[in-house]
C-alpha cells in the first residue's frame, strides 16, 4: 500500500509575522519557511507505517514555489521514498490544492492519504476535508491514534468533548492532530541520502487544474493589540485588583 | 434568500456553540433554518426551535445522524443546499470536519473561523495565529462559513417557538465510516467555550497529579473552566479537549489565569480576547506579561493554593 502525505511551506511557527502598512498582506521577505508543523507529524506517521511494513512506499506531494523542494526534500531525509513538487506562485486555495491532490490521488492510487489537519498560515482546516469529498473516499480528521487492519483504519479523533474512535474504510483520508507521534529529527546521513532521492515537478495543468482564486482577500489588518498591563506584588493585591478594579470575581 | 445553520448538539442538548453562530446568521441577513442532523435529537431541535430568530428547524434523524459523522451528514446539507445562498456552522469540531466537505461538493471555498460579519458576503478572519486579520469576500453562488464562537454573544431563547419539520435523511456516505466509540471527559465543571472564568495550567505543574492538586481546587472555588497548554496536554497532565490556543479551543472568559505558561503564539491564539488575563510565572520575563493585565511572578505552587484560600 502506498501512502501519499502532502507537504505545504508555511513561515515557521516561531515566526511573529508583521502585517503591511499598506495592508496588502503580511510581509514574508527574508522570514523563515519550514514545513508545516502537522505535515512533520502527518510524514513521520506515513514512515513509521512503512517501517511497520504496512505500507510499502511514501510519496509526499507539495503545491507552491520552486523553494518548496526544500520541504520535500525534508520529508525525504524523514524517510518518505519520492517527491513530487506542483509548482504554483502565490497564494493557492485549498479548494484548488484538493482538486491538484485528487489528480495525484487518483494517478498513484494510494491506500492512504495522511495530510496535516491545518496549515499554519492560512489556519484554514479544510484541504483534508475537501480532498476527502472530492474523490469520495472516507474521512477521520484530527487524528491522535491510527492503527489499520485489512482494509480498514482504526482512528482516534481529537473532538471538542475528548476523543472519537472511528472506523473507516480504506482508501482514506487522515489529517493529523499534535498527539498522533513526536516527528524525528533527520541525521546527516539521511540529509545526504534524500539529495538522490527522486523528486519531479508537475504543473496545475497537467492535472487539468487552473489555479483560480474563488475569495478576494480585500485588506489584512492589524489585530487589535493588548497592552501589558502592570505587576502586582502579592495573592492580597492581585485580589483586590480583580475585585474592586476589574470587577471580574 | 436564505441561511442554513448546522446545530452543534449532542441530541440530548443543543450546544451553546449553536446560539453564538446564529448570532452571527442573523448578522448576515436573511430567513435562518437550523438543521439538527442526528438521532433521537428532538431535545435539541425543540431548544433550536426555541432561539430568537430562527424561521424553522428541520430534523434530519437516521442510524447514520446519530454522531454526526461528517460523510452523511455533508450529503445530508448538500442535498438542501438549493435552497439557500449560505451555509454555516459554529467551528467546532463537528463544524470544522463537516463543512469543507459540504463547499467542496458544491465547488466552492469555504470561510473558515470568521470573527466578524462585514456584509452579507464580507467577513473578518485570522490568519497566522491571529496575529493578522483577513477582510475576505465570496462571490460563489453559496457562502460556505464556519464561525468563531468566542466572537458572538449567544443568541438569546425567543417568546415562540419555531416549527419543527422532519427532513427525511437517506444513508449516503454511511458505508465509508463506521462509529465505534466517544472517550468524553466528564466534568461539573462549565465548559471552556462559555465559562466566564477559566484557570489553565502550563507545563510548569510538572505532572497529572500535581496539575489536579494545584489547579482544579482554585477552579472550583472560583466556578472556573479549566484549560491547559499545548505542553500540559502532550505531557498527559490535561486531556486533549482541555488544549487552549490556535490549534485547540479558543476563548474569550472575563478572567483567563495563566498559571505557568510561558505564553507563545500558539498559545495566546486561544485566549489573548479575554477580557481580563491574570498571569502567574516564575520568569518575570516571560511573554505571557506581555499580554497580562495583571502579572505576579512568583512559584505557582505557593501562590495559587495562596490565592485559593484567601478567596
Ligand atoms: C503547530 C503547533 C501548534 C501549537 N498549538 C498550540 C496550542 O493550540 N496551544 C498551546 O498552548 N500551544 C500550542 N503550541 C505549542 C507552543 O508553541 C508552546 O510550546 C506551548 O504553548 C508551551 O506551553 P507552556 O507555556 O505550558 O510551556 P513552557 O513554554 O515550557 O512554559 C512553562 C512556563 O512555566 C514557568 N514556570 C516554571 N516553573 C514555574 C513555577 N514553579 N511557578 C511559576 N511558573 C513556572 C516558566 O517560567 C515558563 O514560562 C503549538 C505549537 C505548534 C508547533
Ligand atoms: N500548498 C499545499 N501543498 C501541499 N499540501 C497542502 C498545501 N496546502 C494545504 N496542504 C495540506 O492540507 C493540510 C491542511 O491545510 P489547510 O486546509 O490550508 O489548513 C496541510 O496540513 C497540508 O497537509
Amino acid at each position: 500500500m502506498k501512502v501519499l502525505v502532502p507537504v505545504k511551506r508555511v513561515v515557521d511557527y516561531n515566526v511573529k509575522i508583521r502585517v503591511k502598512s499598506d495592508g496588502t498582506g503580511v510581509d514574508l521577505a527574508n522570514v523563515k519557511m519550514s514545513m508545516n508543523p502537522f505535515d512533520e507529524i502527518a510524514v513521520e506517521e506515513a514512515v513509521r507505517l512503512k517501517e511497520s511494513g504496512a505500507a510499502s512506499e511514501v510519496i509526499v506531494v507539495s503545491v507552491g514555489p520552486a523553494q518548496a523542494q526544500e520541504v520535500l526534500r525534508t520529508a525525504l531525509a524523514m524517510g518518505a521514498d519520492r517527491a513530487i513538487l506542483i509548482v504554483a506562485e502565490g497564494t493557492v486555495e485549498p479548494l484548488t490544492v484538493a482538486k491538484l491532490l485528487k489528480g495525484v490521488a487518483l494517478a498513484e492510487e494510494p491506500g492512504l492519504v495522511i495530510l496535516g489537519k491545518q496549515a499554519i498560515d492560512d489556519d484554514c482546516n479544510q484541504t483534508g476535508q475537501m480532498l476527502s469529498a472530492l474523490l469520495g473516499w472516507s474521512q477521520a480528521t484530527f487524528a491522535s491514534k491510527l492503527e489499520l487492519s485489512g482494509n480498514t483504519a482504526k482512528v482516534t479523533r481529537e473532538i471538542d468533548g475528548g476523543l472519537q474512535v472511528i472506523d473507516v474504510t480504506l482508501p482514506a483520508i487522515v489529517t493529523a492532530d499534535l498527539r498522533l507521534n513526536e516527528p524525528r529529527y533527520a541525521s546527516l546521513p539521511n540529509i545526504m541520502k534524500a539529495k538522490k532521492k527522486p523528486l519531479v515537478q508537475q504543473t496545475p495543468e497537467d492535472y487539468g487544474v487552473t489555479p483560480a482564486a474563488r475569495l478576494s482577500v480585500l485588506r489584512v489588518e492589524e489585530p487589535s493589540g493588548r497592552q501589558a498591563g502592570m505587576r502586582v506584588s502579592s495573592v492580597a493585591e492581585l485580589l483586590d485588583k480583580l475585585k474592586n478594579e476589574a470587577a471580574v470575581i | 434568500m436564505a441561511i442554513l445553520l448546522l446545530a452543534d448538539h449532542d441530541n440530548a442538548t443543543l450546544f451553546e456553540t449553536t446560539a453564538r453562530a446564529l448570532t452571527a446568521a442573523s448578522r448576515i441577513g436573511g430567513e435562518i433554518d437550523i438543521l439538527v442532523a442526528g438521532k433521537g435529537a428532538g431535545a435539541a431541535a425543540q431548544a433550536a426551535a426555541g432561539l430568537t430568530g430562527v424561521r424553522r428547524v428541520l430534523l434530519a434523524e437516521a442510524d447514520a445522524l446519530e454522531h454526526r459523522l461528517a460523510e452523511p451528514t455533508a450529503a445530508l446539507i448538500v442535498a438542501i443546499a438549493s435552497s439557500y445562498d449560505t451555509i454555516i456552522a459554529p467551528a467546532t469540531s463537528t463544524g470544522k470536519n463537516v463543512l469543507p466537505r459540504v463547499a467542496a461538493l458544491l465547488d466552492v471555498m469555504q470561510i473558515s473561523d470568521a470573527i466578524e460579519v462585514v456584509s452579507s458576503d464580507t467577513f473578518k478572519r485570522p490568519i497566522y495565529a491571529g496575529n493578522a486579520i483577513e477582510v475576505v469576500q465570496s462571490r460563489e453562488a453559496v457562502r460556505v462559513v464556519t464561525v468563531r464562537t468566542s466572537s458572538f454573544d449567544a443568541a438569546a431563547a425567543g417568546a415562540s417557538a419555531a416549527p419543527v419539520e422532519a427532513l427525511p435523511a437517506g444513508a449516503e456516505g454511511a458505508e465509508l465510516s463506521r462509529f465505534v466509540e466517544n472517550l468524553l471527559s466528564h466534568s461539573d465543571r462549565p465548559e471552556l467555550g462559555s465559562a466566564k472564568i477559566i484557570v489553565s495550567g502550563g507545563r510548569a505543574l510538572g505532572s497529572q497529579e500535581r496539575f489536579n492538586q494545584i489547579i482544579n481546587p482554585l477552579a472550583d472555588k472560583l466556578g472556573a473552566a479549566v484549560g491547559a497548554s499545548r505542553a500540559a496536554v502532550d505531557a498527559g497532565y490535561a486531556p486533549n479537549d482541555f488544549q487552549v490556543g490556535q490549534t485547540g479551543k479558543i476563548v474569550a472568559p472575563d478572567l483567563y489565569v495563566a498559571c505557568g505558561i510561558s505564553g507563545a503564539i500558539q498559545h495566546l491564539a486561544g485566549m489573548k480576547d479575554s477580557k481580563i488575563i491574570v498571569a502567574i510565572n516564575n520568569d518575570g520575563e516571560a511573554p505571557i506579561f506581555q499580554v497580562a493585565d495583571y502579572g505576579l511572578v512568583g512559584d505557582l505552587f505557593e501562590i495559587l493554593p495562596e490565592l485559593e484560600r484567601q478567596l
